[in-house]
C-alpha cells in the first residue's frame, strides 16, 4: 500500500507536531492505533487458523499454528456439505446482476439528477434520498408478497436481484461526480449538434470511470455479503449464494455436528476473500466515496 | 441544487422544464423506485390494516378488514415488548460505543502516524466481510470451551456467553459495534478535515492539553457527523437479524436476544401472518424515523 496515495493527501491534516518527533503523545497515539488493529484482525487470522486446523483446537495454544496440524481438508469437508462452486457462481450472478442494473439504470439516472432539467426531477431525487434512510424491514414483508407471491419469483435469480437492483448509493455517488462537470463540457456538444444519449456515452460515461468505480465497489458489497432477503426466498440449496448456505449450514448442522468449526470457518474463508479483496485493492475508492459523503454538514 | 436554467431552445419548456430529455434517463429508475419500493411501502401500511396470511397456492382464503387490531395486539404481546426491549439493549451499548470508539480511532488515525493507511484499512475490513463469514468466528471464539473461556479461565461465565441469558444481547451488541466501526471511523475522519487546523493551534497557544482540545474543538466540530453516526446505528440496531438469528440460535436462551427483524421474520414467513408482521414494520419504521428526528433535533441544537 502507497503510503503517499492521493487519499493520504486528502485525508491528510498535518498536525502541528512535526513528523518523525518522538513525543509520549505520538507513543499512546500508535498504541491506540495498534491495539485496534490487534481487535479487527484477530478474528480474521483466528478464522484462517481454524479454517486449517485439522483437529480444532479452541484453546490458547490454538491460536499459533502448529505445523503438525495444518490441512486443507476442511475445505473439502464444506465444499460437501454446501457446493462451494455453485454457490460461488449464484453469488456472483446475483452480485454481478445487481451492478449490470446499477450502472445501466443509475448512470443515466445520476447524469440526469445532475445535469437535465425537467419538472418532477427533484421529487426523484428526494426519494432516492429516504430509501437511503428507510428501514429495509419495513419492506421486507411487502416485497416477499410481491415478489414470491405475486410474481412467484422465489428461488430465481430475478427476484433475489429486483429489490437490490440500483443501489442507491451508487446513483447518489454518479449525480454527485456529474454535478462537478461544467456545464460548458456538455453545451458545446449540444451546439455541434449531439444527441443526449450520445453526450452521455461518448463524453459523461467515460469521465465517469472513477465515479463509476466507486460506486461499483460500494455496490459489490451489497448483494455479495447480504443475507436476510436471499435467505427469505431462496429454498433450493443450488440456487443459494454463499453466504445463504453457509448461514444454513451455521444453524442446521451447527447445532448437531461434533466439532463444525473448521468447515464452517473454511465456508467463511472462501466467502470473505473476495470482497476483502475487492476491497484491499480498491480501497482508495472505497475511502473517497466515504469521504466525499453527506457529513460536510 | 441548482437552479433552473434559463429555456435553451422554444417557448413551451416552462411546464416540463428545458431538457424533457431527462425523462426518458430518468424514467428505468423512476418505475424501478416506484415498483419496488413505493409500491411495497403502500402495500405495508394497506395489509397492516388486515388480517392478511399467506394460505397454500390457489387456495381461497377470506383476508378481512380488522383496523388497527394488528396493531393492539403487537403493542400487547409481551414476546414485542421483549424484542423492543432487547433491540434497547443493543442500542444502548452499541450507539455510545460506537460514537466513543470511532472518534478516538477517527482522531487518532488524523494525527501524522506512521502506517495509516494500514491501519485505516484494517479498521474496514470486517465492514467490508459478509456478516455470516465474520458470525463463524466469532462463534468459535465465543463457544464455552473456546479461546475467550480458555484467556479468562475462572472468570469465564456459565452458562457461556451465546447461551446465557443476560450476556446474549450485549455480546451481540459488542459484535456488531466491532464489525461496523470502521464505517464510522472514515465518516468521523471525513468530519474531522471540516476543523480549521488554527483553532487547535490557537487553543494550544492558551496552554490547552490534548484532553482539552478534544473536547473543546473536536467534539462540538463533529456534531453533523455524530447526528449521522447515531441514526445509521440506531437504523441497524432496528434492522438486526443475522447476528441473534445465527449467533444465539435464531432467538438466544428465553428469547433474550429475539429482535423486532426476527420476530417479523418469525410471525410473517414462518407462520404465514403477513398482516401482523407488517404492521410490526410500520411500527418499527415509525419507531426510527422518530429517533432519527429526535437525535438531529438534540445534537444538532446550538
Amino acid at each position: 500500500m502507497a503510503t503517499t496515495s492521493a487519499t493520504e493527501t486528502a485525508a491528510q491534516v498535518a498536525r502541528s507536531e512535526p513528523a518523525g518527533r518522538l513525543s509520549w503523545g505520538r507513543v499512546l497515539g500508535l498504541a491506540v492505533l495498534v491495539l485496534g488493529a490487534f481487535m479487527f484482525l484477530f478474528p480474521f487470522y483466528y478464522m484462517v487458523v481454524g479454517a486449517l486446523q485439522r483437529e480444532p483446537n479452541p484453546g490458547i495454544s490454538g491460536a499459533f499454528p502448529n505445523p503438525a496440524n495444518l490441512t486443507l481438508a476442511n475445505f473439502g469437508d464444506i465444499n460437501a456439505q454446501v457446493d462451494l462452486l455453485r454457490t460461488l457462481i449464484n453469488s456472483g450472478i446475483f452480485t454481478g446482476g445487481v451492478l449490470l442494473a446499477t450502472f445501466v439504470i443509475g448512470l443515466p439516472a445520476g447524469y440526469a439528477l445532475a445535469q437535465l432539467h425537467f419538472r418532477g426531477r427533484s421529487v426523484v431525487f428526494n426519494a432516492m434520498l429516504l430509501i437511503l434512510v428507510l428501514p429495509f424491514q419495513l419492506f421486507m414483508i411487502p416485497l416477499y408478497v410481491v415478489i414470491v407471491r405475486t410474481y412467484g419469483l422465489a428461488d430465481n435469480y430475478l427476484g433475489m436481484i429486483l429489490p437490490f437492483a440500483v443501489n442507491a448509493t451508487a446513483v447518489f455517488i454518479f449525480r454527485q461526480f456529474f454535478l462537478q462537470l461544467p456545464r460548458e463540457l456538455f453545451e458545446s456538444a449540444r451546439i455541434d449538434g449531439a444527441s443526449e444519449f450520445m453526450i452521455l456515452r461518448r463524453i459523461a460515461i467515460p469521465l465517469a470511470r472513477p465515479a463509476i468505480i466507486t460506486a461499483g465497489v460500494v455496490t459489490f458489497i451489497g448483494p455479495w455479503n447480504e443475507f436476510l432477503w436471499p435467505f427469505l426466498i431462496t429454498k433450493q440449496q443450488d440456487l443459494q449464494p454463499l453466504a445463504v448456505a453457509l448461514a444454513n449450514y451455521i444453524s442446521n448442522v451447527a447445532a448437531r455436528a461434533a466439532n463444525p468449526f473448521g468447515s464452517i470457518l473454511a465456508g467463511a474463508v472462501v466467502l470473505a476473500i473476495p470482497a476483502v479483496v475487492v476491497f484491499v485493492v480498491f480501497q482508495r475508492q472505497f475511502v473517497e466515496s466515504n469521504l466525499g459523503s453527506g457529513v460536510k454538514g | 441544487m441548482a437552479v433552473v436554467a434559463p429555456p435553451r431552445r422554444g417557448r413551451l419548456r416552462g411546464l416540463i422544464g428545458p431538457d424533457p430529455i431527462g425523462y426518458a434517463f430518468i424514467a428505468p429508475y423512476a418505475i424501478f423506485l416506484v415498483a419496488l419500493f413505493g409500491y411495497p411501502l403502500g402495500l405495508a401500511i394497506y395489509i397492516s390494516f388486515f388480517d392478511y396470511f399467506f394460505a397454500a397456492p390457489g387456495a381461497q382464503v377470506a383476508r378481512p378488514f380488522v383496523g388497527l387490531s394488528n396493531y393492539a395486539e403487537i403493542l400487547g404481546d409481551p414476546t414485542f415488548q421483549r424484542a423492543i426491549l432487547s433491540v434497547a439493549e443493543f442500542i444502548l451499548i452499541n450507539v455510545p460505543l460506537t460514537v466513543v470508539l470511532s472518534l478516538v480511532l477517527a482522531s487518532t488515525l488524523n494525527a501524522k502516524l506512521p502506517f495509516r493507511t494500514f491501519f485505516r484499512t484494517s479498521y474496514y475490513i470486517p465492514y467490508v466481510t459478509a456478516g455470516v463469514a465474520v458470525i463463524g468466528v466469532w462463534l468459535w471464539l465465543l463457544s464455552r470451551g473456546g479461546l475467550l473461556n480458555g484467556v479468562l479461565g475462572p472468570l469465564a461465565p456459565d452458562p457461556s456467553w451465546l447461551v446465557s441469558e443476560f450476556w446474549a444481547m450485549p455480546v451481540i451488541a459488542l459484535v456488531v459495534t466491532w464489525k461496523g466501526l470502521g464505517f464510522y471511523v472514515l465518516l468521523y475522519l471525513a468530519a474531522l478535515q471540516n476543523i480549521p487546523r488554527e483553532l487547535y493551534e490557537a487553543a494550544e497557544v492558551d496552554g490547552a492539553g490534548v484532553i482539552r482540545r478534544f473536547m473543546a474543538i473536536t467534539v462540538p466540530g463533529v456534531r453533523p457527523a455524530t447526528t449521522l453516526v447515531v441514526i445509521l446505528a440506531t437504523i441497524i440496531g432496528a434492522n438486526l437479524f443475522t447476528e441473534p438469528y445465527l449467533l444465539t440460535g435464531g432467538g438466544g436462551p428465553n428469547g433474550a436476544s429475539l429482535s423486532p427483524v426476527l420476530l417479523m421474520y418469525r410471525e410473517g414467513i414462518e407462520q404465514g401472518h403477513a398482516g401482523y408482521a407488517a404492521a410490526i414494520g410500520v411500527i418499527l419504521a415509525i419507531a426510527v424515523m422518530t429517533i432519527s428526528a429526535i437525535n438531529r433535533f438534540v445534537l444538532e441544537k446550538d
